[in-house]
């Protein structure tokens, strides 16, 4: 039973599994992305002191988050089955999977969001502002761009938490990385195909990291 | 001339958890059309928040405030953003963007006012020549010193050729050469495009290099307004003078004052001085009287191309002489005792 990785026997399966992670994880950074970005513009703009204050409308916002960030995944997956049966059509599978993990990561990036537009200095808002931009002109030409260097290593942050996800959604019927390992690796006892998995798994990540690191560099112009 | 900018009776309050603060108590205030306007005042003052007023980025509580013909106070937010494009602004910290070039900074306002691309690209060089940074139109703030971020700012504030410019401290981040660079410009800006400025500073080096007229805040209130001259010349109140010390030593006090007093057992007062008036042939005179004088103190400057300052002068003699004397220099200029 223990015969370690096998090229032969497991290098397919990698592959798929490898391809579904890929899948499953660039598809929830587009939705969860866009969504989150959404929801943390929402955030920013209507707090105190915000473009559009809006005492109450953040209030909502903030408790929304709130409620949805602190549910482990494990609980949020089940919890959005209707959901993603409603969506999708079925529970199990990579693409059914990306429901709950989109969930999760609009809620993570929302905060991310919200933190990094917090750090624009307000300076730089009020300049816009005397100009005789609208709200609406800043909000949807300026905030990103002025904070798009720091939000790029918060959505590469965010990338590797879904990564994670995305191997504990595996080991739930939907395929990938997590799925491999634990049918291949962990049930059979072959800790050669957990290692394997592990090390594709880090350099996934750090490619992903190093991406992130240059892009967000590159929007910078700091030399 | 005529009134471009014009407080009337305004307030501003804010409320906040802490309780209510006034910035601006009951500002009387005019601007000509054409002029350099200074409102000077310490940090706390509520100039900054008095500037802001004008184009609408914070509010008025109470009055009225005309600009440029339109009350700005009964404006709702669509229509200010409309005056705004009127009214261009610079900021102590630059406030450029940093995710745009030179050039995009320029022709932010460009595009606010929905100028097309062809006119907008023309006009960014213009000004780009105008503040003399047409080699840096594609390079970013962060690769740009300290006053060259200014006079992006400045352009950026002309781009969509406002008829007033409103500077917040503008040189207060930058070292004194360069500050007396961005002084220049600004000067052009008034002289060539013929754009009133209101300036916001609390040295008085800035208001004595540039403005034609000024206002002394202190706790939201004008305590004196004037001609420059007039007002540092023979300032009314006490912020006034403190103002004035800082460029010129006018009187002594504290220890300096009671260093002089040691020093010289004379009696001690301090002689106003301006263009014509004739200090020195009274002094030249005292000697018949028998009293002589020592300089222990003061100093002279110009003010819009005049004279001004004083000098603390320690006269020596028989007292009935040193009256004499006394009485013949307030016949030429203005004398305080000094105590």
């Amino acid at each position: 039973m223990n015969e370690g990785f096998q090229w032969s026997e497991h290098g397919s399966n990698l592959i798929e599994a490898t391809g579904q992670t890929l899948y499953m994880v660039s598809a929830t950074l587009l939705i969860g992305g866009v969504l989150g970005l959404a929801l943390g513009m929402g955030l920013y703009t209507t707090r105190r002191g915000g473009l559009l204050q809006q005492r109450w409308v953040f209030g909502f916002l903030n408790l929304l988050v709130n409620i949805f960030r602190p549910i482990p995944f494990l609980i949020l997956l089940f919890a959005v089955a209707p959901l993603t049966v409603g969506i999708v059509g079925t529970r199990l599978g990579s693409t059914a999977m990306i429901v709950p993990m989109s969930v999760a990561a609009t809620f993570g990036v929302s905060r991310i969001v919200e933190q990094n537009l917090v750090a624009i200095d307000p300076g730089v808002i009020e300049a816009a502002r005397a100009t005789g931009a609208t709200r609406w002109r800043i909000i949807t030409t300026l905030l990103v761009p002025e904070a798009l260097g720091p939000l790029i290593l918060g959505y590469t942050f965010i990338c590797i938490a879904v990564v994670d996800m995305s191997a504990l959604a595996g080991t739930l019927d939907g395929g990938g990385l997590g799925a491999f390992a634990l049918d291949y690796g962990y049930k059979r006892w072959n800790f050669g195909v957990v290692w394997v998995t592990v090390i594709v798994i880090i350099v996934l990540v750090q490619l992903a990291q190093a991406l992130g690191n240059r892009l967000s560099r590159k929007v910078m112009h700091r030399n | 001339m005529s009134h471009i900018i014009e407080f009337r009776d305004v307030t501003k309050v804010f409320s906040g958890r802490a309780g209510t603060v006034t910035a601006v108590d009951h500002v009387d205030l005019s601007v000509e059309e054409g002029e350099i306007f200074a409102v000077i005042g310490y940090s706390g003052a509520g100039k900054s928040t008095l500037v802001r007023l004008i184009n609408g980025l914070e509010r008025v509580t109470s009055g009225a405030l005309i600009v440029d013909g339109e009350d700005v106070v009964r404006m709702s937010e669509s229509q200010l953003e409309r005056k705004r494009r009127d009214i261009g602004m610079i900021f102590q910290q630059f406030n450029l963007f940093r995710s745009r070039t030179v050039a995009g900074n320029v022709a932010f306002p460009l595009k606010v006012a929905g100028w097309p691309r062809d006119k907008r690209d023309a006009r960014v060089a213009e000004l780009l020549d105008f503040v003399g940074l047409l080699d840096r139109a594609h390079s970013y703030p962060e690769q740009l010193s300290g006053g060259q971020k200014q006079r992006v700012g400045i352009a950026r504030a002309l781009a969509a050729g406002p008829k007033i410019l409103l500077a917040d401290e503008s040189t207060s981040a930058l070292d004194p050469e360069t500050t007396q660079d961005v002084l220049r410009l600004l000067k052009k800006v008034n002289r060539e495009l013929g754009v009133t400025v209101v300036v916001i500073t609390h040295e008085l080096e800035i208001v004595r290099a540039l403005a034609d007229r000024v206002a002394i805040l202190e706790s939201g209130r004008v305590v004196e307004s004037g001609t420059v001259f007039e007002t540092f010349s023979k300032p009314a109140s006490e912020v006034g003078r403190r103002f004035v010390s800082t460029v010129l030593h006018d009187q002594p006090r504290g220890d300096d004052l009671a260093r002089i007093r040691q020093a010289h057992p004379g009696r001690i007062v301090t002689a106003t001085i301006h263009d014509g008036s004739r200090l020195g042939a009274v002094l030249a005179g005292a000697g018949a009287h028998g009293v002589t004088f020592e300089i222990v103190y003061g100093g002279i400057g110009t003010l819009q191309a005049r004279s001004f300052g004083s000098l603390t002068l320690e006269l020596t003699g028989p007292a009935p002489a040193v009256d004499r004397v006394v009485a013949d220099l307030r016949g030429v200029t203005e004398i305080e005792e000094v105590a």
